[in-house]
């Protein structure tokens, strides 16, 4: 069942035949044109490294150092200072609702977006292909007409500023929904009928034939919906009001106010602000990978 | 079968499984009316009212008439179609090219390589702006030590209104390319190798493999990598309120900061309303154009 959900994705089916390609053309690969090419994407990517490493050897740098002309391209004595300055700021507090929002949204998103899924791929009622299609021209259009009616119709439940209000509006957009459609699709009906057939009830085969099958797809859902919670920076800079309500990056952004010309605390507070979402990308970059390409899927 | 004898057979069967189908969809539904659907009906509604802290007048178009009018508003649509224009084909180029040179490449090549060009795009957008403001810094920043060593002036990369939106559009980029990456290798993976083997045994040059193998079958691909793209790069926001805040005199100033601005810094909801509509129909004709120009020929 996994490799057909693989071969689904197109991963294994890729990785096998891409093997084969390189026992065979592996030195063949290696034309002119090829390493040109190698060699120049290779330089275009320390362009793209770079602004990190610029933030991680920054944060050790004092403001004298980091401003200096020529740069110092390696710190050579580490400092700790930024840190200690960044943490004069309710960095806890913030590193803490950015967990709470995050998390709390994912397992909602995850919840909701599973069972409508699947009920969406693998079930017949009537008004199915109307809800769907809503849900998905919903999707095509940009949030910017949302943005104002939004915040005016959280300020009448009196969410701003609230838990509340930074989580839910979230668990509304349909992506979610779509991705577990398009995952759900690959379970096939035959399992699921015979499960009927045995007088399975219509929860309990979702929960024990569906949900194992989906634990793929819903890992990388998951992993979207934390990352886009993350780094949402601007639904929680309308609906934030009080320094103890804001998020991490939020934060880190206001901070720039006061620490304009600080780079040392600033560049702390970027690592600081980063450094989940690249453990979480390091460890999961399959997830990812399957998200990404799931949700392009047709 | 046809659907009305499916119906009436379903319905003496499955009514169950409806409720239960039903169940299964509540929460989402929920959510999705609440905060998508109703606020999307309620945007349109509003943007034919003068809506302000003190007002809540109906005003007919006069908002609409009034972004027709307004200098800084166009000077905003500008600077969105030339963000759009500049940003999606490069994105597009060089996630083809970088695509290309790395699908056939060992598994751990590959992944090191998406990860690099997908981590801008991982990163919370305020770390990329701490530092891109200190790259482009006149005085201390990199990028002017860099140029000044092969002899250029200072710039104020930011500050210069003939730099800034440039300035910006680089970064976009830098943060755009990760997911067109992975879904060309994604693509390139799927065509068929027997495909080009058999191209090569008919002695085809590579940039004919190119053009009239690998290009077409990119087709579904290139198409939603275009409209995701271009509507990411309407989005555009927070680069531009974290760096400049549409400035200087308005130079970076896209549409979708202008409705922010109108709505959180003048408290024209209203107004703001019907910039976001104006922007919704723009993106909406541009999506449908380019599935019609380019969904002809796909194959899927």
């Amino acid at each position: 069942m996994k490799a057909h959900i693989e071969a689904k994705l197109g991963t294994k089916y890729n990785n096998s035949k891409n093997n084969k390609v390189k026992k065979k053309s592996f030195l063949k690969n290696l034309t002119p044109g090829n390493v040109i090419s190698m060699i120049l994407l290779s330089m275009l990517s320390i362009i793209f490294i770079f602004p990190f490493y610029w933030i991680v050897t920054g944060a050790f740098k004092i403001q004298v150092v980091a401003t200096q002309i020529p740069p110092q391209w390696f710190p050579l004595d580490i400092v700790w200072d930024n840190w200690v300055t960044l943490f004069k700021n309710p960095v806890t507090r913030w590193t803490f609702n950015s967990f709470f929002i995050a998390v709390t949204e994912m397992v909602l998103i995850c919840l909701v977006s599973t069972t409508a899924g699947f009920v969406l791929a693998k079930k017949q009622f009537p008004g199915r292909r109307i809800i769907f299609t809503a849900l998905i021209a919903a999707m095509a259009l940009p949030k910017q007409v949302i943005l104002v009616p939004l915040f005016t119709l959280l300020a009448k439940l009196g969410w701003i500023n609230t838990f509340k209000g930074l989580i839910l509006p979230a668990v509304g957009w349909p992506f979610g929904v779509f991705l577990m459609k398009q995952f759900s699709q690959t379970i096939p009906t035959e399992i699921l009928e015979a499960a009927k057939i045995d007088g399975c009830s219509e929860v309990r085969s979702f929960v024990t034939i569906a949900l194992p099958l989906l634990k793929p797809a819903i890992g990388a859902l998951a992993i979207f919906t934390f990352m886009t919670s993350w780094n949402d920076y601007f639904s929680q800079l309308i609906i934030t009001r009080s320094t103890d309500m804001m998020t991490l990056p939020l934060g880190i952004a206001t901070m720039q106010g006061e620490y304009r010309t600080d780079y040392g605390v600033m560049m702390a507070g970027a690592a600081l602000a980063s450094l989940p979402m690249l453990t979480i990308f390091i460890l999961f970059q399959k997830s990812f990978t399957q998200g990404i390409t799931l949700g392009a899927v047709k | 079968m046809s659907t009305a004898a499916l119906k009436s057979k379903s319905r003496r069967k499955f009514k169950r499984e409806w409720l239960t189908s039903y169940l299964f969809l509540l929460p989402a539904l929920s959510f999705f009316i609440m905060f998508v659907a109703y606020p999307m009906v309620h945007g349109v509604y509003i943007s034919f009212f003068d809506y302000n802290l003190t007002n809540f007048k109906f005003i007919g178009f006069d908002n609409y008439v009034t972004l027709f009018k307004d200098k800084n508003f166009h000077q905003s649509v500008i600077n969105t179609v030339v963000l759009v224009l500049v940003a999606v084909p490069i994105v597009i180029g060089f996630s083809v090219f970088a695509a290309m040179t790395i699908y056939k490449k060992h598994e751990l090549l590959r992944s090191l390589f998406r990860g690099i060009f997908y981590l801008p795009a991982v990163t919370s957008v305020v770390s990329v702006t701490v530092v891109w403001n200190w790259i482009y810094h006149p005085n201390f920043g990199i990028l002017n030590y860099l140029t000044g060593l092969v002899g250029m002036k200072p710039i104020f990369w930011l500050g210069d209104p003939n730099t800034a939106l440039m300035a910006i559009t680089a970064i976009l980029i830098t943060t755009s390319v990760g997911q067109p990456i992975i879904l060309y290798v994604a693509a390139l993976g799927n065509i068929p190798i027997s495909y080009i083997e058999a191209a090569q045994l008919d002695r085809a040059s590579s940039r004919q493999i190119f053009t009239k193998i690998i290009w077409p079958m990119l087709m579904p691909t290139n198409l939603y990598v275009i409209v995701i793209t271009t509507i990411n790069t309407f989005q555009c926001f927070s680069l531009i309120q974290l760096l400049t805040s549409g400035g200087p005199i308005y130079k970076t100033s896209t549409v979708m900061y202008s409705v922010y601005e109108q709505a959180f810094s003048f408290g024209n909801f209203g107004l703001a309303s019907a910039m976001g509509v104006f922007l919704a129909i723009i993106i909406g004709i541009i999506s449908i154009i380019q599935f019609k120009f380019l969904g002809s020929d796909v194959e899927y």
